[in-house]
C-alpha cells in the first residue's frame, strides 16, 4: 500500500498531465487512422445492402438492374439542383443530419414526417436508358411510424408522374400489424400510383380510417392497413413530406420543367 | 496472497457488486439490456475498459500528483473507451450501431472512475487489473440477467433465437411490450437488489436518521 504523491510542484503536475495527454493522443489517433479503412468498408457494405433492396424492388416491377447501373447524385433540397461539389461516394447522410451547418430544423407545421431535422442535401439515385434520358428516380425517404423510424426507397418514374415502388428497408413496427408495410400485397398497391392530379397538385397519400380525406384527394389515395392506423398515418406523412415542397418537391419540379 | 487475489476478483460479483450494492452504472443498464446480445457485448466492453484503465492508472499512481489525478484518470478512461468504440465500429459494425452512444458513455460510467479512484490509486497493477475484471464481471452479471429477462419476456427469444412463438405469428405467447421499455429494467434491477439484500441482510443500508411523524406539523 502506498499513497499517491501528496505534495507536488506545479511543474511536475504539468509534466505528468502533458505526458499522459500526449501518450493518449498518440494511441487514439493511431487506432483511429489504422481502423478507418475497415470502418469505411463497413459503411460501404451497409449502403450496398440498402441498395440491394432497391434492386430487388426493381426486379419485382420487371426492371433488371445492378447496383453499378445506379447513378448516385447529390441534390440540394431547397433549390432542387444537383450539387456536384460533394462526392456521392463519401456523402454521409446520417452525420449530415446531426450537424447544424449541413442540416436544418423543419418548422413543426411543415413536419408531416415527424423527423424534426433534415439534411440540406440528399443522395439520390438515377437509372438512365441507353439514350441517356432518366428512366427511374430513386429517393431515400423516412419518417416516424407508430413506434419506430420508417426508412424506405421511393422509386418514381423518370417524368415523376407515377410511383413505381415504395420499399421499406428499416422499421421497428409491431410484427403482424404495422410491419405489414413490407408485405408484397401492400407494396403492390403503390405500383403505378399517380402522384399529381391533372393540374399538377400533389395528391398521393394513404387513406386511413380516422383521417378525413378531401374529395379531390380520395381518388389518389392508397388504401391503409387496417389495425395499423398510426403506421399508416406515418407512411402518409412521410410520402407527403418528401414529395412536397420541404422535401424533394423543388427537385422534382425541375425535372418536370427540363 | 493467492487467496487475496481470488477475493479481489470474486468479491465484486455478489458481496460488493457495484450495481446492486453501490447502485452505480444504472443508466447504461437501462439502455443496453433490451436484448441479450447487446448486454453481452456491453459487458465485455466494460470489463476490458475497467481492467485496462485500472492497470494503467495503477501503473502511474506514484507519478501522479494529487492535484491533477482525476483529470488524468478521465483522460486515460476516455482514450480507452474511444479505442474500444473504434474497434467495435471496425469489427462488429451491426452491434456497434445498436449500442450507439452507450459505448461512448462508458466514460461517464461511475463504476470505471470509482474503481480508478477507489482502488487503482492505492494498489498494485496486478491487483488493480483483477479488481477491474471483477467489477466488470459484477456489472456484467446484472446486465446479463436483466438482458435475458427482458428479451425472453419482451420478444420470446434469447440471443435472437425464437423460443416462444408470439400470437402475431400464430403462437400462444403474448409479448410483454413493457419489457422492451426502460422502466422494466428499473423493476428488474430493483427486484435483484431486493433479493440479494434479503439473502444477505448485511447489505441493507441503515437509515441515516429517523423521521418522527407529526413533529414537523406541530412546530410549524
Amino acid at each position: 500500500m502506498s499513497e499517491p504523491v501528496a505534495n507536488a510542484s506545479v511543474a511536475r503536475a504539468l509534466a505528468v498531465a502533458l505526458t499522459v495527454a500526449f501518450a493518449c493522443a498518440l494511441v487514439v489517433s493511431t487506432v483511429s487512422v489504422g481502423l478507418r479503412p475497415l470502418q469505411k468498408a463497413n459503411l460501404e457494405a451497409e449502403r450496398r445492402k440498402q441498395l440491394e433492396v432497391v434492386i430487388n424492388a426493381l426486379a419485382d416491377i420487371g426492371q433488371t438492374q445492378s447496383i453499378e447501373n445506379l447513378e448516385a447524385r447529390i441534390v440540394e433540397l431547397a433549390s432542387g439542383r444537383y450539387d456536384d461539389t460533394q462526392d456521392p461516394a463519401t456523402f454521409n447522410a446520417e452525420s449530415a443530419i446531426n450537424k447544424p451547418g449541413t442540416s436544418m430544423l423543419i418548422p413543426a407545421e411543415l413536419d408531416l414526417a415527424g423527423i424534426k431535422r433534415r439534411a440540406l442535401h440528399a443522395r439520390i439515385y438515377l437509372v438512365r436508358n441507353p439514350e441517356g434520358a432518366t428512366e427511374l428516380i430513386i429517393l431515400p425517404v423516412w419518417g416516424r411510424g407508430y413506434q419506430s423510424s420508417l426508412r424506405a426507397w421511393l422509386v418514381l418514374d423518370g417524368d415523376t408522374s407515377r410511383i413505381l415502388a415504395l420499399k421499406f428497408y428499416e422499421h421497428g413496427e409491431t410484427p403482424g400489424i404495422g410491419a405489414r408495410i413490407q408485405e408484397p400485397e401492400w407494396e403492390a398497391l403503390w405500383r403505378d400510383a399517380p402522384v399529381y392530379d391533372d393540374s399538377g397538385v400533389l395528391r398521393i397519400g394513404v387513406r386511413s380510417r380516422t383521417g378525413s380525406a378531401s374529395a379531390e384527394d380520395s381518388g389518389y389515395l392508397i388504401d391503409g392497413i387496417s389495425g395499423a392506423t398510426r403506421t399508416t398515418q406515418g407512411v402518409d406523412g412521410l410520402i407527403r413530406f418528401w414529395l412536397g415542397d420541404s422535401g424533394f418537391g423543388p427537385y422534382l419540379r425541375r425535372i418536370r420543367e427540363e | 496472497m493467492q487467496n487475496n487475489y481470488w477475493k479481489t476478483l470474486t468479491r465484486p460479483l455478489l458481496d460488493e457488486n457495484p450495481m446492486t450494492l453501490q447502485i452505480l452504472g444504472i443508466c447504461s443498464a437501462l439502455a443496453v439490456t433490451t436484448s441479450l446480445d447487446t448486454a453481452l457485448v456491453m459487458s465485455l466492453v466494460v470489463i476490458c475498459v475497467l481492467a485496462l484503465s485500472n492497470s494503467a492508472i495503477s501503473l502511474i499512481r506514484h507519478q501522479l500528483p494529487r492535484s491533477v489525478r482525476i483529470i488524468v484518470q478521465i483522460t486515460i478512461i476516455a482514450s480507452l473507451v474511444i479505442i474500444v468504440d473504434q474497434l467495435l465500429k471496425a469489427y462488429a459494425f451491426e452491434l456497434s450501431k445498436r449500442l450507439s452512444v452507450f459505448v461512448g458513455l462508458i466514460i461517464t460510467n461511475c463504476i470505471v472512475l470509482g474503481r480508478a479512484e477507489g482502488f487503482a490509486m492505492r494498489n498494485g497493477v496486478w491487483a488493480s487489473a483483477l479488481d477491474g475484471i471483477g467489477n466488470g464481471m459484477g456489472y456484467a452479471l446484472i446486465l446479463i440477467i436483466v438482458g435475458a429477462i427482458r428479451e425472453f419476456f419482451g420478444k420470446g427469444s434469447l440471443l435472437n433465437v425464437q423460443i416462444l412463438i408470439p400470437t402475431s405469428q400464430g403462437g400462444s405467447f403474448e409479448p410483454l411490450h413493457l419489457m422492451l421499455l426502460p422502466p422494466s429494467a428499473f423493476f428488474i434491477i430493483g427486484g435483484i437488489i431486493w433479493f440479494i439484500r434479503r439473502k444477505r441482510p448485511e447489505q441493507v443500508e441503515h437509515p441515516e436518521f429517523t423521521l418522527s411523524p407529526g413533529e414537523d406539523a406541530v412546530t410549524k
